[in-house]
C-alpha cells in the first residue's frame, strides 16, 4: 500500500519526555515512525520525526490540531507538514 | 529520510518564525455567460456563479493549508471587469446594485474582497466605462468587499489622461463618503489579466473560464537570509535571495497546482511579489534596512529595492513555469512598518517613493495625502505614476487616500491588513493648467532606448 508521509517538526528549548510524548501520540492513533532526528539549529532544539498516517485512525486535522495542543501544554512548536512540500522546495 | 533535517528545520522556521504563508489563492472568473437583457435574471446568474465556485475555493484551500502546514491566508475572486457585461444596464443604480450582489456573493461564501468592478480605458472610455466611473464613490462607501480597478495607460495605446482627471475628482468624492473606499481602488497603467492581489485583481479577456491564481509572500524570510549574511558584497546577496526567493515560489507552486487540480480549473499562474504586513518582521522596507541602510528612503534605496526586485523575480522564475501577475515588490506605506516609520522619520516622502517605483512594480500604493489636496493634483501624481508604467513597458499603479481634515504628520489608521498610513506632504505647486488640457498622452516610441 502506498504511504503517505509527512514530516512533524518540534522546535523549542529542550526537556524531558519530548520524544516519548509524540511518538505516544503517534501510537494511539496507529501512526507509523519512519525516521527521527534531533538536534540544536540556531540555538533552538530541533527534533523531525517522518511519519506515515496511511492507516491513521484520525484524519489530518484532528492529527495537527492533537499535536498544536500538546505543543502548547509542552512550551514548544509543533507543526506537520506533506513531504512533498519539502521535496519541491528542497530538490530542483 | 532523503530530506535532512537542516531542510526541514529551514521550511519549518520559515512559518513558525519568518511569516512565510500563501498571501492569496484568487480564483478568476468569467462572467461574460452570465449577460442578460433582464436585470434580475443577469444579477441570480452573477450571484450563483460566484458564489459556487468561491465556497469550494474557501474549503479546498483550508484543507491544503492544513496539509502543508502553509497558512493561506486569503481566498479571493476576481471577475470579468464589470463594465464589460453591464453593456445593457448602463445606468449608475444599476452599477450600484450589481456591486451589491457582488458583495454579497463574497460575503455568503466566505471571501474577504472580490475584485474586477472596473473597466479598461486605456484608450477611451465607453458610455459603460463612464458610469462605472460616476457609480464609484457609492460603489467603494456603500459595499465591504468590492474592489475596484481602472486601467488609464498602457505602453500599446499611451496615457487616458481624461480618464485621470475623472479618477481624482472622484477619488475626492469618495473620501468624502467614506475614506476606506479609496483603499479599496487602483488605477493601473499595463494593468496584467491574471493578478491575485487586490485592489486590482480582475479576470482579464484573455483568461479562459476560470484561472486560479497565487500570491506567495514571504518579506520575513528574506530579511532573515540577509541578516545572516551582514558583510557579503552584492552579487553574493542576490544570490541568497534568488536561492531563497526560489524555495518559497516552489511552496506557492505546488500548492497552487494541487488547488487547481482539486477544484478542477486551470492553474493560472505565481505572482513573485514579496508583500508585507504589519507584523513585526513582515516588511519589505526592513529588508533594505538589513542591506545597510538606516532608513527607506536614504539615498541608495533606488539601487537596494532595484537589486531586491531583480533577485527575487530570478529566483522565482527558475521555480515556476507559470509566473505572472504584477511579480513585483510592494512598498504600500500603510501595510508595512518600515515603511511607516520611514515616513514619520522624515527618511521617506512621496517623490523619492515614486522613484522607487520606477524599479519595481507595483507603483504607488496604500498612502494617504491631506484632504484638502486639488482634485487635479491627485490626478497629476497618478499621471506620473501611470508615465513611469507606459514609458518603462511595466505595470504601475496607484492607490491614494486623501483623508479629510487630515495634514501632514497627522495619521490614519484602517486597522486589519490595510494597517495604519502617516499623511505625506504633496507638492503645494499647480498642475490644474497642465491637466487641464486632457486628451491623450501618444505611446512611446519603443526604439530609441537610451
Amino acid at each position: 500500500m502506498e504511504k503517505e508521509l509527512l514530516f512533524i517538526t518540534v522546535i523549542g528549548e529542550d526537556q524531558k519526555g519530548i520524544v516519548a510524548k509524540i511518538s505516544g501520540l503517534m501510537f494511539d492513533n496507529c501512526i507509523n515512525i519512519e525516521d527521527i532526528d534531533m538536534g540544536v539549529k540556531e540555538g533552538y532544539f530541533v527534533m523531525t520525526m517522518f511519519v506515515d498516517i496511511k492507516e491513521s485512525k484520525k484524519p489530518l486535522a484532528d492529527i495537527s490540531d492533537e499535536l498544536k495542543k500538546l505543543g502548547k501544554d509542552i512550551g514548544l512548536n509543533i507543526q506537520i507538514q506533506h513531504e512533498n512540500l519539502f521535496k519541491m522546495m528542497h530538490r530542483v | 529520510m532523503t530530506i535532512t533535517t537542516d531542510e526541514v528545520y529551514e521550511t519549518a522556521s520559515m512559518i513558525l518564525q519568518q511569516n512565510l504563508d500563501i498571501r492569496t489563492t484568487t480564483l478568476g472568473i468569467n462572467l461574460m455567460d452570465c449577460i442578460d437583457t433582464d436585470f434580475e435574471k443577469f444579477k441570480t446568474k452573477v450571484y450563483d456563479k460566484i458564489q459556487n465556485n468561491a465556497s469550494k475555493l474557501v474549503s479546498e484551500a483550508d484543507r491544503l493549508g492544513l496539509k502543508y502546514g502553509v497558512p493561506i491566508v486569503n481566498k479571493r475572486i476576481s471577475v470579468t471587469p464589470i463594465s464589460l457585461i453591464m453593456g445593457t444596464h448602463p445606468t449608475k443604480e444599476k452599477f450600484i446594485e450589481i456591486a451589491e450582489t457582488l458583495d454579497k456573493a463574497a460575503k455568503d461564501s466566505g471571501i474577504d474582497f472580490i475584485g474586477g468592478f472596473g473597466a479598461l480605458v486605456h484608450k477611451g472610455q465607453t458610455k459603460c466605462d463612464s458610469v462605472l466611473i460616476d457609480s464609484l464613490p457609492d460603489v467603494l462607501s456603500s459595499t465591504e468587499r468590492v474592489c475596484s480597478f481602472i486601467n488609464a495607460g498602457s505602453n500599446i495605446a499611451g496615457l487616458n489622461l481624461d480618464a485621470v482627471n475623472e479618477i481624482g475628482r472622484m477619488l475626492k468624492k469618495t473620501a468624502e463618503k467614506n475614506v476606506i473606499g479609496c483603499a479599496k481602488f487602483v488605477v493601473f497603467a499595463n494593468a496584467p489579466e491574471d493578478n491575485p492581489f487586490m485592489a486590482g485583481a480582475f479576470h482579464g479577456v484573455g483568461e479562459p473560464d476560470f484561472s486560479l491564481n497565487i500570491g506567495i509572500s514571504g518579506p520575513g524570510v528574506v530579511k532573515h537570509v540577509v541578516d545572516k549574511h551582514p558583510d557579503c558584497d552584492l552579487t553574493a546577496l542576490s544570490e541568497i535571495i534568488k536561492r531563497t526567493v526560489f524555495k518559497i515560489t516552489r511552496a506557492g507552486e505546488l500548492i497552487g497546482r494541487e488547488l487547481a487540480n482539486n477544484l478542477g480549473v486551470p492553474f493560472g499562474i505565481v505572482d513573485l511579489s514579496l508583500a508585507p504586513t504589519t507584523a513585526a518582521g513582515d516588511s519589505v522596507a526592513n529588508i533594505l534596512e538589513s542591506f545597510g541602510l538606516e532608513k527607506v528612503g536614504a539615498h541608495g534605496s533606488t539601487m537596494a529595492v532595484a537589486l531586491l526586485i531583480n533577485a527575487v523575480k530570478k529566483g522565482g522564475a527558475m521555480a515556476s513555469g507559470n509566473i505572472g501577475g504584477l511579480s513585483g515588490t510592494f512598498i504600500p506605506v500603510s501595510e508595512d512598518l518600515g515603511m511607516i516609520d520611514a515616513v514619520e522619520k522624515g527618511a521617506l516622502n512621496l517623490d523619492k517613493l515614486e522613484a522607487l517605483t520606477a524599479v519595481c512594480s507595483v507603483g504607488l500604493d496604500m498612502f494617504a495625502i491631506p484632504g484638502d489636496t486639488p482634485a487635479e493634483t491627485i490626478s497629476a501624481i497618478i499621471a506620473d505614476e501611470l508615465a513611469i508604467g507606459v514609458v518603462n513597458n511595466k505595470t504601475t499603479g496607484v492607490r491614494v487616500i486623501p483623508v479629510p481634515g487630515k495634514k501632514p504628520g497627522d495619521s490614519i489608521d484602517f486597522g486589519g491588513l490595510l494597517g495604519r498610513a502617516p499623511v505625506m506632504k504633496v507638492n503645494r505647486f499647480s498642475s490644474a493648467a497642465f491637466m487641464k488640457r486632457g486628451g491623450r498622452m501618444p505611446a512611446p516610441i519603443t526604439s530609441l532606448r537610451n
